[in-house]
C-alpha cells in the first residue's frame, strides 16, 4: 500500500474531529472529537516514519499520545467540576469565566 | 493480504471516527472510539510501528478510554438536540468548513509530486519500531523530550485532582474531613466555645 492510502484515511478522520468540534455541544463529545483529530496526526506522523525509515516520527507520535493523555485527564476534571457546580454541561450555554 | 489488513483497519477506523461524531449518546461515541482506536493500531502495525500500536491499544483504549467510561457514567449522558439556539445555519457552516478543510487536505496530498508518497516506503532494518529501539532513542536522543513528557504527565494529574476536588461551598455539613481530625488532634485540647457547643449539641446535662 502507498504512503498516500494513509494520508487519505488521516484527512478523513482529522475532518471528522473537525466537524465534530465544531457542532456538538456536549464538552464530552468535543473532546472524543479532539482525541480524533491528534490520531489523525499520528498516523500521519507514523505514514512519514515509514516513508522515510526513520523512527523519529514514531518518537514524535508517542509524545503526541503523552500530550493527549494529559490533555484528557485536564479536561475531564474541568467537566466533573463542572457537573458538581451543577452547571450545565453544555458548551453554547458556558460562555463566561466567571466563578 | 496487506491491501486486505489495510482496506479492514481502514474502514474500522473510518466507521469509529464517524460514530464518535455522529451518535447521540456520549457512551456510545466513547464505544465507538476505542473501535476507531484499534482500527488504527493495526493501520500502525502495518506500518511497522508495534511499540506505538502496543501503547495505542494499552495506553489509548485501555486506560484513557476507561477514564471517559467512568465520567460519562458520573456525569450521565444527556441527550439534548442540537443548537436550538444557533438553528441549522451555523451547523451547515461548520459542516462546510471541514468540507472545505478535508478538499485542502485532498488538494496537498494528492496533488504533491512527493514521489516518497507513492512507495511503499523506503527500506527498513528488521528491528524497525520495535519496543527496543524506541526505548534506545528515548534514552539517548531524545532524553531531555522523555523528562519533560514525564514531567507534563505529573503536572496535569496534580491539576486534574486539583479542578476535580470537592470545593469547599458545597461541602456536606455532615461529612468530616481529615484535616480537621487532624488540626483538633494538634490543637490537643478543645476550647471553651468548642465544649459550650458540644454541651448545648447533647442537652442539658443532668437528664
Amino acid at each position: 500500500m502507498s504512503i498516500t492510502w494513509y494520508l487519505c484515511v488521516s484527512a478523513i478522520v482529522f475532518c471528522t474531529g473537525v466537524g465534530g468540534v465544531l457542532t456538538r455541544r456536549n464538552p464530552l463529545v468535543v473532546l472524543l472529537s479532539l482525541e480524533l483529530m491528534l490520531n489523525a496526526a499520528n498516523l500521519a506522523l507514523v505514514a512519514f516514519a515509514r516513508a522515510h525509515g526513520n523512527q523519529e516520527g514514531q518518537i514524535f507520535a508517542l509524545i503526541v499520545m503523552v500530550v493527549a493523555a494529559c490533555e484528557v485527564a485536564v479536561g475531564l476534571g474541568l467537566i466533573v467540576a463542572l457537573y458538581r457546580r451543577r452547571l450545565p454541561i453544555d458548551v453554547d450555554e458556558l460562555r463566561e469565566l466567571q466563578g | 493480504m496487506a491491501e486486505v489488513t489495510f482496506f479492514f483497519a481502514a474502514i474500522v477506523a473510518l466507521a469509529g471516527a464517524f460514530g464518535t461524531v455522529l451518535l447521540r449518546n456520549p457512551f456510545y461515541s466513547v464505544l465507538a472510539l476505542v473501535c476507531h482506536l484499534l482500527g488504527l493500531a493495526a493501520l500502525f502495525l502495518l506500518l511497522r510501528a508495534e511499540f506505538v500500536a502496543a501503547a495505542q491499544v494499552i495506553v489509548y483504549a485501555g486506560a484513557v478510554m476507561v477514564l471517559y467510561v467512568f465520567v460519562v457514567a458520573y456525569v450521565g449522558g444527556q441527550d439534548k438536540p442540537l443548537s436550538p439556539r444557533h438553528g441549522p445555519g451555523m451547523r451547515a457552516i461548520a459542516i462546510l468548513f471541514s468540507g472545505a478543510l478535508l478538499v485542502e487536505f485532498a488538494f496537498a496530498v494528492l496533488g504533491s509530486s512527493l514521489s516518497v508518497l507513492d512507495g511503499e516506503g523506503t527500506g527498513f532494518f528488521s528491528a524497525f519500531g520495535s519496543p527496543a529501539q524506541i526505548g534506545e532513542q528515548f534514552l539517548t536522543k531524545f532524553l531531555l523530550v522523555f523528562e519533560i513528557a514525564s514531567l507534563l504527565l505529573l503536572v496535569a494529574a496534580v491539576g486534574a485532582v486539583i479542578l476535580a476536588r470537592r470545593r469547599s461551598g458545597l461541602d456536606d455539613p455532615r461529612e468530616l474531613s481529615v484535616a480537621d481530625l487532624l488540626r483538633s488532634q494538634e490543637s490537643g485540647t478543645l476550647t471553651d466555645a468548642e465544649r459550650g457547643s458540644l454541651q448545648e449539641a447533647a442537652g442539658p446535662p443532668g437528664r
